[in-house]
């Protein structure tokens, strides 16, 4: 597949208090980015389970996003710092997985960041798009097979 | 027919012959088992073949225990006659249950497990290069083995499972309970792991010496350290799986003085093991500066193969992805 035609799909979890916010004022302020990412909105960027990451990647996501307040402005003081960590040690687990840490993206977005937010949701896509999609099948059905 | 005994079958495939074992253990109780049903194949113990299984009725036997993870296709054969001539169907122990042991093998595939074992290894000598062939003619007579997959499964993947016994390898009162339970037809319902529905920090020893807030600032493995035999192993800063792990083990190597290493996988709350692990581990890292983490977290040898160690093949991924085998 060329490069160019492919659509990544991006899974973006963002913390209802700063990012989801910042998300917003992107689209109130009419700005333009890529339409690559599907936003699921969270309470805090701590409330983000591995789990929902692993799911996303097994369904079809491409990347992975997880964007919160940034570092001493967690509405529950301490979420981001959580986020942080988990981000950090669940990004050296997927590589043991195959799963490259340009997929798995954690970043800080105030509620006044729309910008940002439009340029991390571009240059995302533009990251993702270079690398090409996950193909992800977990081995499936293998032993179905004659 | 009435007067007649349950029948019940066990198999075994990827495995190590713990699980066998677990049977055997019984001790004087597989007297009791065995005054109660009839044993009409166990390969490890008594000579049945399969063509005396295929002989059999289908539904026949009563209850078909089976351990080990399915990475042949001759396992899969084996495990889907079974599933046809068997009421129940027991996943007995971890590898049946999770995938594994053998389940870490979904770190690599076929031709990387080839050519480790049959060309790489230290002690492996091979000048000819000879490898196992599914088809090999000798003398004008083809001789066969069974293919061997890229990926491991857990049973569940392969065959409908009624019920799990959880452990490697399950312990004994958890098998007795499991085989009395089925004699009386007193069964939870179907899909449930034989043991309690909670982790093992709950039931462990340890856990009133656990402080107020739990925080790691460092982490030592088990042969880094001399391990304090009553303090809770991760308040040592010890990786120990029993957060994220169920009970029923009765805590045979918390008791050993070892830390839990995850094999009754999780409850029934989580789907994924280990990344159930992961985010309980990142909570406590005691630091919130970013370097700080980043040199901690690198502290953390192998934590797929670490927090998987039992779980991989059912895990969400189930295995490392194949393009990026080398």
């Amino acid at each position: 597949m060329s490069n160019e035609s492919y659509d990544p799909k991006l899974v973006g979890f963002l913390c209802t208090w700063c990012s989801y916010t910042g998300a917003d004022l992107a689209g109130t302020a009419r700005m333009q980015y890529a339409p690559n990412m599907r936003i699921i909105r969270v309470m805090c960027s701590g409330r983000v389970d591995p789990q929902f990451v692993l799911k996303a990647f097994s369904e079809g996501a491409d990347g992975v996003l997880i964007s919160g307040c940034h570092p001493g402005d967690c509405h529950y003081q301490e979420g981001n710092y959580k986020a942080l960590r988990r981000h950090r040690l669940l990004t050296k687990m997927l590589e043991q997985l195959g799963i490259e840490k340009e997929r798995f993206r954690l970043e800080w977005v105030s509620a006044a960041e729309g910008s940002k937010f439009q340029k991390v949701c571009d240059e995302f896509t533009e990251e993702i798009r270079k690398l090409g999609p996950l193909n992800w099948n977990g081995g499936e059905h293998e032993h179905r097979e004659a | 027919m009435s007067t007649e005994k349950p029948k019940v079958a066990f198999y075994w495939c990827s495995s190590c012959g713990g699980c066998e074992e677990s049977i055997v253990d019984l001790a004087e109780d597989i007297l009791k088992v065995v005054e109660a049903v009839e044993i009409v194949f166990w390969p490890v113990a008594l000579d049945f073949k399969k063509k005396d299984v295929e002989a059999m009725e289908d539904g026949s036997i009563a209850v078909g225990f089976i351990n080990g993870a399915v990475r042949l296709s001759e396992q899969r054969e084996m495990v889907e006659l079974l599933r046809k001539k068997c009421q129940l169907i027991v996943a007995h122990g971890s590898c049946s249950h999770l995938g594994g042991i053998p389940g870490l093998g979904n770190f690599w595939n076929k031709e990387t497990i080839f050519n480790r074992a049959y060309h790489t290894t230290p002690s492996t000598e091979n000048p000819d290069g000879v490898v196992p062939l599914e088809k090999y003619d000798l003398d004008g007579k083809e001789l066969t083995l069974p293919s061997f997959y890229d990926t491991v499964y857990s049973l569940d993947q392969v065959i409908d499972v009624d019920y799990y016994l959880p452990g490697c390898a399950p312990p004994r009162d958890l098998i007795m309970n499991a085989v009395l339970a089925i004699l009386e037809g007193k069964l939870p319902p179907k899909g449930s792991v034989l043991s309690p529905n909670k982790s093992l920090c709950d039931d462990c020893e340890r856990n009133d010496t656990k402080p107020e807030k739990m925080v790691i600032t460092e982490i030592k493995r088990p042969w880094e350290v001399i391990m304090d035999d009553e303090t809770c192993f991760l308040a040592q800063g010890i990786i120990c799986m029993g957060p994220a792990t169920r009970t029923g083990c009765g805590e045979r190597c918390i008791i050993g003085n070892m830390p839990c290493r995850g094999c009754f996988g999780p409850t029934d709350q989580v789907f994924d093991q280990g990344a159930k692990f992961l985010s309980a581990l990142a909570s406590i890292l005691d630091t919130d500066d970013e370097k700080e983490i980043e040199k901690l977290v690198d502290t953390i040898v192998d934590p797929a193969g670490t927090f998987y160690r039992f779980s991989l093949p059912t895990s969400i991924l189930r295995r490392k992805r194949m393009e990026a085998i080398k």
